[in-house]
C-alpha cells in the first residue's frame, strides 16, 4: 500500500455523548481524487477536521505517507502537507486578502514580512490556476464567493499535498465551479490527492474517481464513480429514493406584490444599483441571475432595509418601504434568507431555539409585557425542528455547533414559517443536502402556490430555473435581460450571464 | 455535554485562584516568612468571626454591584471603564438626597436616596452609551474621561456646596437614613455590616432574570454577540447598545449609593479615583460575567482585601503580599485562553472549535 498518502483507520469521534463518526476508515492514493458524499451532519466535515488537526479523533489512527501522524493542531496537519479548505471560511475580516492568504507562512526578509515577494507568488499562482482575487481589498468588503477564492488560494500558497475542499463550490457560480473543477484535475495530475465534499452530484460525477458514501457516521460504501449513476449515488446517501419533481400549480398572477422603480444604491462610494426597475407579482418567483458582486448583495441589503437607497422607490403591497427600519420592513411582510448565515442570518453562541425566534421575539405570544416565554420557545423550537428535519441534539443546542446545512435549515425554517408576503432567498440551499434541497424548494414552491411572492437569487442555475416562473439577469446594478425559464437550457442562461459580463470588457478594452 | 462545558467554565478560576495563592506562597517563602500561618490569619482575619464576616460582606457589596456594572455592559460588547465614575455619581446622588430630604419618612428616604445615585450613575454611563451608539464615540475613552469629570465635580460641589467652611467633607446623613442599623451592628459584633447587602444580592438575582427571561437582555446579548445579525433580525441595535450602558451605569451607581449610605454616611473630597470601580471590572473577569459567580468571586476579593489587613496586624509580612495574589489571579484569569487549551487537549475534547462552529468569538 505505498501509494496510500493517507490513511484513517477505524476513527470514531464523539461530542459529549453523540457520535459523530462511528468507526471509520478511509484510504486515500497519491494523485487520487475522492469524494465525500452524505446527508447534512452526517459527519463529514467532522470527519476531515481530524484530518486537519483542527479536531482529535475519540479513537482511531490516522497514518501519513506510512507513518501514524499524532496531529495536535492545525500547523502540524500543514507541516504534513494537508490544506484544507473549510466550509465556513477561516478568514479575519479586518484583514486584507493578501494579509490573510499568507496569514502564518509570512514570507521574510530581514526580520520583516516580504509583501513584494507575497504578492508575486500569489499572482503567480493566480494565473496558473485562473483564479480572480483581489489582493489588496479587505475582506469584510468582498463577496462571499471571493472569500472561497481566497481561501482556495490559501491552500494552493501553501504548497500542501493533500487539499480537503469542504463545500467549495455552495458558493461559486458556474464559471467559478467549472474553474474549480479545472483546477482540481490540474491539482491532482501534479500527483496531489485530493479529497472533495460537496452535495451536488454532477460535481461528483464531473471530477472524482471515487466516492465514499457517509450515513450518520457511518461509512455505507465507497464506489468507483465512472460505474455508478447520480440516482444510486443520491439513494445510497439519503437511504431512499429521491424524487426530483416539484408541483409548480397554475395560480394568479396578476396583482404587483412587490415593485421595485429606478433603485440606486450606494456601497463603498461606488454607484451599486443603478436605476433599477423589478416587479414580483403575486404567485410568481422570480429569479435573479448573474454573474456574484454585480450587485445582487447591495439590492438585498436595500430592500431589508439594512442598505440606504439613494433615490428610486420600493413597494410592497402598494405601500413604499424604503427608508424604514429592518423590523418595519419584516412586519410589512418581508422575509430574507441572507447568503451570509453564520454572520448576517444566524447568531451562532445563542441556541436553535432562540435563533428561531429572532425575528419574532419581541411579539406576542413569545414576549409578555418585557419577558420572554421561554418554554414557549422552546416548545416552537422543538416543533420546527421536527418539520424542517434539523439534525440535532435538542432546542436548547447552540446553532454554531451544528453542521453546515443544518445551520441553513435554521435559517429557511424561521423565514418560511413567517409566512411572509415577498420571501427573498440568497442561495436557500446553499450547503443543504439533496434531502433538504427537495424539502426547501416544496417550501418555496408553497410560498409562491399560496399566492406569495418570492425573490430568489442564486448562483445556482438550475435551481433558478427549476423553481422560476421569470427569471431576470442582472449585470452591473441593473437588470439587463429577462428569459423564460421553460425554454431556456442552464447552459444558454450561463452565456447569457457570462455574454454580458465579456461585451463589458471588450468594451472597456477599445 | 452541556453540563462538561460548565464545568470547564469552572476550571478556569479556580485554577487561576490556586495559582494565585501558590505564586503568593512562593514570594513569600523566598521572603522568609511563613505562608500556611499567614493564609491562616487571612482566612481568620476575613471569615473568622462574625465581626470579620460582617466586614467581608459589607465590603464585598459595591464590588458585587460594580461588577455586574461592567458584565452587563460587556455582554453588550462594549468596554465600560466608567465604573469608578458610575459609583462616584451614585455615592454623591444618594449623599445629596438624603441630605436634602431627611423628613421624609424612613423608607422614602432611603429609596429615594439609593435611586437618586443609582440614577446619577446610570446617566453618566448613557452619556458614554449615547456617545457611542450615534457618533461611534470609543466608549473606552469616553468613560475614562468621564471618571474624571466625575471626581473633581464631585470634589468641587463638595468643597463649595456640601462641606462647611475650611472642611473637605459634607455633613452627616442623618441616622434614619443610614442603612448600617443597629440590629445589624449588635448582630455583627459592631461591625460595618449593613442592609445593602441583601439589596446587592436581590439586584444579582433580578440582572440574573434581566438577561436570561427578559427581552431587553436578550436583544443585550444577541448585540454583544453579534451586530450584524441583530441588525439584519430588526433589532434596534443603537438603542439597545444605550439602554446596556444605562443599565451598567445604574448598577455601578446603585453600589456607590449603598456605599454612601450604609458604609461612608457622608462624602469627601478625594485625590483618585475609588478602587472599587475597577475591582469590579476583575471580579466581573473572573467570574466570566455570569451573575451567580459574580457574588463568589466578589467574596473572594473582598475576604482577600479584609483578611491581608490583619496579615500585617499579627506578623510582620507585608500585607501588600495579599496585592499579589489579587494580581496574579487577575492575570491567571487573563491568560485562560492557555488554560482552555490545555484543558482541551487534556479531556480530547476541543468542542468550540469545530469546523463548521469556528466562529466562536
Ligand atoms: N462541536 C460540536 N459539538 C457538538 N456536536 C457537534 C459539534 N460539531 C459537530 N457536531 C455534530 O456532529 C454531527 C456531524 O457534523 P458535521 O459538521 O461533521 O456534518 P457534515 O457531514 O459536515 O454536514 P454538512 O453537510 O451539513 O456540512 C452533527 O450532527 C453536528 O451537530
Ligand atoms: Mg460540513
Amino acid at each position: 500500500m505505498e501509494n496510500d498518502i493517507v490513511q484513517m483507520k477505524n476513527i470514531t469521534k464523539i461530542f459529549g455523548s453523540y457520535k459523530a463518526n462511528d468507526n471509520i476508515s478511509l484510504k486515500l492514493k497519491k494523485g487520487e481524487i475522492l469524494a465525500l458524499l452524505g446527508e447534512n451532519g452526517a459527519g463529514k466535515s467532522t470527519l476531515m477536521g481530524m484530518l486537519s488537526g483542527l479536531l482529535k479523533p475519540t479513537s482511531g489512527e490516522i497514518i501519513i505517507n506510512g507513518k501514524p501522524a499524532k496531529m495536535e493542531n492545525p500547523r502540524e496537519a500543514k507541516a504534513l502537507g494537508i490544506g484544507m479548505v473549510h466550509q465556513h471560511f477561516m478568514l479575519i475580516p479586518a484583514f486584507s486578502v493578501l494579509e490573510n492568504i499568507i496569514l502564518g507562512d509570512e514570507p521574510l526578509k530581514a526580520g520583516r514580512i516580504d509583501y513584494k515577494k507575497a504578492a508575486k507568488d500569489i499572482e503567480f499562482l493566480a494565473g496558473k490556476y485562473h483564479l480572480e482575487i483581489d489582493l489588496n481589498a479587505k475582506v469584510s468588503d468582498i463577496t462571499v464567493g471571493m472569500q472561497q477564492r481566497v481561501e482556495i488560494m490559501k491552500a494552493l500558497y501553501r504548497k500542501a499535498n493533500v487539499f480537503i475542499f469542504d463545500e467549495p463550490t455552495a458558493a461559486l457560480t458556474p464559471q467559478e465551479i467549472s474553474q474549480l473543477m479545472k483546477i482540481t484535475h490540474a491539482l491532482s495530475e501534479e500527483g496531489k490527492s485530493i479529497i472533495f465534499i460537496t452535495h451536488k452530484l454532477k460535481e461528483i460525477k464531473e471530477v472524482a474517481d471515487r466516492c465514499v458514501v457517509i450515513r450518520m457516521g457511518k461509512v455505507i460504501d465507497s464506489v468507483r464513480v465512472a460505474e455508478t449513476k447520480e440516482a444510486a449515488l443520491a439513494e445510497m446517501m439519503v437511504g431512499h429514493k429521491v424524487n426530483f419533481a416539484i408541483d409548480k400549480k397554475e395560480v394568479n398572477q396578476e396583482k404587483d406584490i412587490f415593485k421595485i422603480e429606478k433603485l440606486s444604491v450606494e456601497a463603498h462610494g461606488q454607484l451599486k444599483i443603478k436605476n433599477l426597475d423589478l416587479t414580483v407579482h403575486s404567485g410568481e418567483i422570480v429569479g435573479v441571475a448573474g454573474v456574484d458582486g454585480n450587485g445582487q448583495s447591495e439590492l438585498i441589503e436595500a430592500v431589508t432595509g439594512l442598505r440606504k437607497c439613494k433615490t428610486g422607490t420600493i413597494m410592497l403591497n402598494g405601500k413604499k418601504i424604503q427608508h424604514q427600519s429592518a423590523r418595519k420592513i419584516a412586519e410589512a411582510g418581508i422575509s430574507c434568507i441572507p447568503e451570509d448565515r453564520q454572520n448576517v442570518g444566524l447568531i451562532l453562541p445563542l441556541t436553535i431555539s432562540e435563533n428561531l425566534v429572532l425575528k419574532s421575539y419581541y411579539k406576542k405570544p413569545i414576549s409578555n409585557k418585557g419577558f420572554l416565554n421561554y418554554k414557549k420557545i422552546n416548545e416552537d423550537g422543538r416543533r420546527m425542528i421536527k418539520q424542517f428535519d434539523i439534525r440535532s441534539q435538542s432546542e436548547k443546542e447552540l446553532v454554531g455547533d451544528l453542521s453546515g446545512g443544518n445551520q441553513q435549515k435554521v435559517v429557511v425554517a424561521r423565514e418560511i414559517s413567517a409566512q411572509p408576503d415577498l420571501l427573498i432567498a440568497a442561495n436557500p440551499t446553499r450547503g443543504v443536502d439533496i434531502g433538504a434541497i427537495e424539502y426547501i424548494h416544496e417550501k418555496i414552491m408553497e410560498q409562491r402556490n399560496a399566492g406569495h411572492g418570492v425573490l430568489l437569487v442564486s448562483f445556482e442555475l438550475e435551481e433558478i430555473l427549476k423553481l422560476s416562473d421569470r427569471v431576470v439577469v442582472m449585470h452591473e446594478g441593473q437588470i439587463v435581460g429577462e428569459i423564460d425559464p421553460r425554454d431556456t437550457s442552464s447552459e444558454e442562461l450561463g452565456m447569457l450571464m457570462a455574454g454580458k459580463q465579456q461585451a463589458e470588457e471588450m468594451g472597456e478594452i477599445s | 455535554m452541556l453540563h462538561s462545558r460548565s464545568l470547564k467554565g469552572l476550571a478556569v478560576p479556580l485554577i487561576s485562584i490556586a495559582a494565585g495563592f501558590i505564586i503568593g506562597a512562593i514570594l513569600m517563602l523566598m521572603f522568609g516568612y511563613d505562608p500556611i500561618q499567614n493564609y491562616q490569619n487571612l482566612f481568620i482575619g476575613s471569615l473568622g468571626d462574625i465581626y470579620s464576616l460582617g466586614e467581608t460582606l459589607r465590603n464585598m457589596t459595591p464590588l458585587i454591584l460594580t461588577a455586574l456594572g461592567f458584565a452587563v455592559s460587556s455582554k453588550a460588547g462594549f468596554f465600560n471603564i466608567g465604573g469608578p465614575g458610575q459609583y462616584l455619581m451614585g455615592w454623591f446622588g444618594a449623599i445629596v438626597f438624603a441630605l436634602n430630604f431627611p423628613n421624609l419618612p424612613t423608607v422614602l428616604l432611603i429609596i429615594g436616596s439609593l435611586v437618586c445615585g443609582a440614577l446619577l450613575g446610570g446617566i453618566w454611563s448613557l452619556i458614554a452609551g449615547f456617545l457611542r451608539a450615534y457618533f461611534g464615540t470609543s466608549e473606552v475613552i469616553t468613560t475614562i474621561m468621564l471618571n474624571y469629570i466625575a471626581l473633581y465635580f464631585i470634589n468641587f460641589a463638595v468643597k463649595n456646596w456640601l462641606a462647611s467652611k475650611g472642611s473637605d467633607s459634607s455633613p452627616n446623613i442623618v441616622k434614619k437614613a443610614s442603612l448600617n442599623t443597629e440590629f445589624l451592628q449588635k448582630l455583627t459584633n459592631n461591625s460595618t455590616f449593613n442592609w445593602g447587602f441583601f439589596i446587592a444580592l436581590i439586584t444579582v438575582f433580578v440582572i440574573w432574570i434581566y438577561f436570561n427571561k427578559t427581552r431587553s437582555g436578550f436583544e443585550v446579548r444577541s448585540v454583544g454577540l453579534n451586530e450584524v445579525a441583530s441588525l439584519y433580525a430588526g433589532v434596534n441595535v443603537k438603542r439597545t447598545i444605550v439602554v446596556a450602558m444605562l443599565v451598567s451605569g445604574l448598577l455601578a451607581g446603585l453600589g456607590g449609593a449603598i456605599d454612601g449610605l450604609g458604609n461612608f454616611q457622608n462624602i469627601s473630597v478625594s485625590n483618585n479615583l475609588p478602587s472599587v470601580g475597577f475591582n469590579g471590572m476583575a471580579v466581573a473577569l473572573l467570574a466570566a460575567e455570569n451573575p451567580i459567580g459574580i457574588i463568589f468571586a466578589a467574596l473572594l476579593f473582598s475576604a482577600l482585601q479584609i483578611g491581608g489587613l490583619s496579615i500585617s496586624v499579627y506578623s510582620n509580612t507585608p500585607s501588600e503580599i495579599v496585592d499579589i495574589v489579587i494580581a496574579s489571579i487577575i492575570f491567571f484569569v487573563g491568560i485562560k485562553y492557555v488554560f482552555e487549551a490545555a484543558l482541551a487537549k487534556n479531556w480530547r475534547k476541543k468542542q468550540r472549535k469545530t469546523p463548521d462552529g469556528g466562529m466562536d468569538k
